[in-house]
Order: structure tokens, then sequence, then C-alpha cells
């Protein structure tokens, strides 16, 4: 059977959800490989292999850290060579897609970014893409090359199914481009203990609407009655109210929750590109004629400031 | 010497207008409005903004496309660019971001370069890819997605905040940036810039002047192939009610109806 190249994702080796739902995906495909780049690989191996890597190919250099981009491509690109993969299927962050885009024209493929789902098809991988804000929904295929395609987070359930996952490691070696990109300082984000935006299964985003900073504690209050992430919308990024890693929407975060919850967002076109695709909708928002509603299970026209906090104290009750 | 700029913009399809595809499954940009992608409009104030900080600089806003994008050019010279180029041939109709980084390549080599400057995404394709691929095929540092950015004594420095990280990154010039929506608000074009950018060159380039094959572009060159595309069903129509008290326990009935709580 054809091996599938799936890039890991992870945090020192803690494997992101993302890269879980890959597995499930190449499945379908072929045999999943897992490339993981970078320290943390004897934790990441029995994860990877637990949710079907036949195989784990790990490679760890500062380079990786300390320098963008090129060196995970390099190291990608080790990989196809060691494999001749039937497809390489890589995690749709911004990271991801920059790693998977160089590689493609490398290799001689062509790039397919953002998918949603993923079959097997006569002529390779059909790839789902939800396009134009989602307005539309398209199939595509990679006609040239072997098929790079990246994957947007929540696209697949994430299954068990224990394979080999036997560690080999992957003998990189660095070219030119390598260390163009230095990355001279990292910051890592402080964790908010609440889920990670585009992997949660439920999503409450507070807008312009939330009036200031000082009320966003309400919306977080709502998450957490329910295990939510926080996301919010630009304006009320723009304020300064949220930060930037909260924003759904074009030029934020895209997601895909069963449920996503919106308070006090009007529903601007750039708004509903990052959560059209949620599961269920639901919105509270004091001006009947938002868009937002339009896209609504459930809404309700009211006062974020009375409806939320009446909701939050319901949650709790019920879940006593 | 003088720094020279090369700043990619994109004619794309209005965001707001009813967006669709063509008979063939390209994105329809005949029948609908266009202008310059407002995420570009980034791009071209930091190339401004680079320009000013520098001794002496040059900036050339450099678009692939059919002709209405020349509005686009128009629209980045208003803003204060120097000059323009738009690569224009029927043979381009269909062509992926493979291609188009191709294209964009030569035309960048053929005009001289010492920092290319892109926006983070083209607001119809989204895919955020084309300056990674740039760097690939001019073989420079890719300096990408910044929420920051400078230059000075031929280095260029930038933010880049990712999902786990913040990051501070630094590459040596020639090299290819882009930036985000955080990194400043664009200007506004002025009277006075709208009427000089009427008198700034704009030159015309073909795929012959650029020595692409044709074969390798379009919709036959193209890498990756679009079988379908079906509009999305309108959401069926959800329950709404009127907050009258009980707003907030109406909405929670619902949610566990639904077995979220
Ligand atoms: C290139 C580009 C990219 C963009 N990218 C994004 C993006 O990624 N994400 C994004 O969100 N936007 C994005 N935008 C901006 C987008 O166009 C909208 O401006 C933005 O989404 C509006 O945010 P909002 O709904 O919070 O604010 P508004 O549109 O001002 O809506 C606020 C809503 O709150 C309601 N409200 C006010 N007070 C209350 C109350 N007490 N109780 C209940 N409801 C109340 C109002 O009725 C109103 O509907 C982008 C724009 C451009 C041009
Ligand atoms: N046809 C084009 N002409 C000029 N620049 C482009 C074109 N397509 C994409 N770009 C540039 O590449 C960036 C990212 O595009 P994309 O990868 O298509 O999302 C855009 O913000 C532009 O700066």
């Amino acid at each position: 059977m054809a091996e599938v190249l799936v890039y890991v994702d992870h945090v020192d080796g803690a494997v992101r959800k993302p890269t879980l739902e890959l597995l499930t995906l190449a499945r379908r495909i072929g045999e999943p490989v897992a490339v993981h780049l970078g320290p943390g690989a004897d934790a990441a191996a029995p994860v990877l292999a637990e949710h079907g890597a036949v195989k784990v190919l790990t490679a760890d250099a500062p380079e990786f850290a300390d320098y963008l981009v090129v060196p995970k491509v390099d190291a990608l690109q080790a990989a196809y060579k060691a494999v001749s993969p039937a497809a390489v299927l890589v995690p749709s962050s911004a990271e991801g897609k920059e790693i998977a885009a160089r590689l493609a024209l490398r290799i001689g493929s062509g790039i397919i970014t953002d998918a949603v789902d993923l079959e097997a098809g006569d002529e390779g991988p059909v790839a789902t893409q939800s396009v134009f804000a989602a307005a539309f929904t398209t199939k595509s295929r990679v006609s040239n090359g072997t098929p790079v395609i990246t994957v947007k987070p929540n696209s697949a359930a994430v299954e068990a199914a224990p394979a080999a996952g036997t560690v080999e490691p992957l003998s990189v070696t660095f070219s030119d481009q390598a260390t163009g990109t230095k990355i001279t300082s990292r910051t890592p984000r402080e964790s908010t203990g609440r889920p990670e935006l585009t992997e949660a299964a439920i999503v409450v985003s507070g807008g312009r609407g939330v009036g200031g900073a000082e009320n966003f504690p309400i919306v977080e209050a709502l998450a957490d009655s329910l295990g939510a992430a926080v996301g919010a919308s630009r304006a009320a990024v723009d304020a300064g109210w949220y930060p930037h890693t909260n924003q759904v929407g074009q030029t934020g975060k895209s997601v895909s929750p069963q449920l996503y919850i919106a308070t006090g967002i009007s529903g601007a076109i750039q708004h509903r590109a990052g959560m059209q695709t949620s599961k269920t909708i639901v919105a509270i928002n004091k001006d009947a004629e938002a868009p937002i509603f339009d896209l609504v299970d459930y809404g309700v026209v009211g006062d974020l400031f009375e409806v939320v906090p009446q909701l939050t104290e319901e949650i709790k009750t019920r879940k006593g | 010497m003088s720094l020279r700029i090369v700043v990619c913009v994109k004619y794309v399809p209005d965001a707001t207008g009813d967006r669709h595809f063509a008979e063939d499954l390209t994105v329809d940009r005949d029948d609908v409005d266009g202008l310059l992608s407002e995420l570009d409009e980034y791009a071209v104030e930091q190339a401004l903004q680079i320009s000013e900080e520098a001794d002496d600089a040059e900036i050339t806003v450099l678009t692939v496309g059919p002709e209405d994008a020349k509005d686009a050019l128009r629209k980045a010279l208003s803003m204060g660019a120097d000059k323009a180029v738009h690569v224009e041939d029927d043979d381009l109709h269909g062509t992926d971001v493979v291609g188009t980084s191709l294209v964009l390549a030569k035309a960048i080599e053929k005009t001289g370069y010492d920092l290319v400057v892109c926006g983070m995404a083209s607001t119809d394709g989204t895919m955020g890819v084309l300056p990674a691929l740039l760097a690939e095929r001019l073989g420079v540092p890719q300096v990408t997605l910044l929420s920051e950015v400078s230059v000075e004594d031929g280095t260029v420095k930038g933010r880049r905040d990712g999902d786990t990280a913040s990051e501070l990154l630094e590459a040596s010039l020639p090299a290819v940036v882009s930036v985000t929506d955080q990194s400043g608000e664009a200007r506004y074009p002025s009277f006075k810039g709208i009427m000089a950018a009427k008198k700034k060159p704009v030159t015309s380039w073909d795929l012959e002047d650029l020595e692409i094959d044709a074969d390798v572009v379009g919709l036959e060159g193209a890498w990756t192939a679009v079988d379908g595309a079906t509009e999305r069903p309108a959401r069926t129509a959800g329950t709404i009610v009127k907050d009258e008290g009980e707003g907030g326990k109406q909405l929670a009935a619902f949610l566990a109806e639904r077995k979220f709580i």
C-alpha cells in the first residue's frame, strides 16, 4: 500500500490535535508515515503510532528552531526522497502552508491549501475546500506530481488505529537557503488554560458590542461554563480589547466548531469567512437586522449584558 | 545606492459583492467589480514607510492580472508608489499559484530589486503561500507574515506573531517580505496623489517579454485542477427570539436540546 507523509505539528513533542486528524485522513489514501522535526520525538512517537503512523521519521537540529521555515522544508524534502509517498499532508497553519508550498515547488507538484475534507479518488486524492467566505464548496485535486495538501483543523475525527510506529532517524542536509532568515528571539504565548481556538468544540466570540476590554470577562465566563475557547471580531481586536491571536475571520483564525456563539458581532463577510462552516451557530445581538442572524440556528435579539450572564447562570444550574 | 522595492499587488473581486465561478471553474473576474486587494494595501503602506526611512528608494508596484488590474496599480500609485508593471497575457487565464509565482519571479528579476513586499494573502485565493514561493524561486530569504517591519543597513527585521509564539526575524537583503493587516492602517490616496498617479509610468509586459512558455501557465499549465464547485446551500432559517427577560434561559434550553449542556 502507498505511503502518505504526514508533517507533525507539535510543541516540544506534544502533538497538536490537527496532526492526529491528518492521520485519520491519511489512512483513507494509504499508510501514514509521520515526520517529526525538533525535540520531543520520544514523547510524540507513541501518540503517532496509536493514531495510525506505520513509521515515524525524526530529525532534530538547532536549525529548526533558529531559522524560519526553510530548514523544515529541507527535512520534509529529505523525507519525501526517502519514502516516495503517494501524497504529503501538512496541517494548515501559517507555517505549515509555507513549508508545504516550498516543498511542492521543489518536487514539481501542485499544492492545495486549506482542505476541509479528503477522499481517495481515481486520479489521486480529492480535496474539498470551502471558498469565497464559505459561499462555495469546491472539489479539487493535484494534477501534476505528488499531491501536497494542507488541511484545516477540525476536518476529520481523531481516531485510534494502532500501528507499528517504527521510529527511524532521518538524515537531513540543509540547503544554502536554510539559514537565510534568523529567528533572533521567541516569546511563547501564555497559556490561558482554555482550549485552542481552532481546535475547540465550542467557541464563544465577542465583538464591538462587548463595549470594552473590561467587559470581556462576561464572554469568558460564558466560554468557561461550556469549556469553550474565546474568540473576538476584528473590531474588538483593533480596539485593543482582546489579543489578535483570538481573532476569528479572514485575517484571523478560521474555526469550524460544533457550536459557535457570537455576542455583539454584526456578521461582516470577513468575520463570516472564519466561522461560517461551524455546525451550530448562535448569536446574541440587540439589532434584529444584523446579518449574523442570517446564519443562525438560534438567535436572541437582545442586550448581551442581560442575555449572556443569564445564559451563563442557567448553564451552570443545568450542569449542577 | 537606491533601495529598489517591488510590491506585489493583486486585483481581486470585491468580497462584499457576489463572487462566483466562471464556466471553466476559474474565479469569475469579468462580471464582478474588482479592486486592489485590501490586504495588499498594507504591503504598499509598509513599502512607503520603508522608503520614507531610506535615503533613496524607488517603489515599483507589480501585478499579474487582466486588463482591469490596472485599477489596482493606479490605486497603489496614487498612494505614493513611483512606477508600475502590469503583466498581462491572454494565456495567463487560469494560472494557479505555482504558475503565478513563476511569472512574478521573472518580472521581479527583470525589474531589479532589493526588497519584495507582499500582502499576507489574497482576499480571493486566500492561500497565503505566494511570498514563500517567490522566496524559493528567487533564492532569497523569506521574512513573512510580519506585523512590524523595518529595513536598515541592508538588513530587514520584523516581528512574526505565530500560533504558539511571537518571533523576531532578521535577514539580509535581497529578501521577500509579507506583511499582515496588523502592520498598520494603510493611507488613503490624497487628491494630489491621485492626480500625480495619472502621470506615473505603467509598463506592460506579456509572457514573451518575460521569456515564459505559454504552456507552463494558464489552465493547461496548472498543477491543480478544480473538478467541481457547488454553492453552499443556504442555512435553513433558525429560530429567532426577542429577549423579554428570559432570552438567556431560552437559549440555554436550545443548547440543552442540542446536547451542548
Ligand atoms: C481585509 C479585511 C479583513 C478583515 N478581517 C476580519 C477578520 O478576520 N475578522 C473580523 O471579525 N473582521 C474582519 N474584518 C472587519 C469586518 O469587515 C468588520 O468590520 C468586523 O467584523 C466588525 O466587527 P463587529 O461585528 O464586532 O463590529 P460591528 O460591525 O460594529 O458590530 C457590532 C454589533 O454589536 C451589536 N451590539 C452593540 N451593543 C450590543 C449589546 N449591548 N448587546 C448586543 N449586541 C450589541 C450591534 O448591534 C452590532 O451588530 C476585515 C475587514 C477587511 C477589510
Ligand atoms: N496575481 C498577482 N499579482 C501580484 N501579486 C500577487 C498576485 N497574486 C498574489 N500576489 C501577492 O501574493 C500575496 C499572497 O497571495 P496568495 O498566496 O495568493 O494568497 C498577495 O497578498 C500579493 O502580495
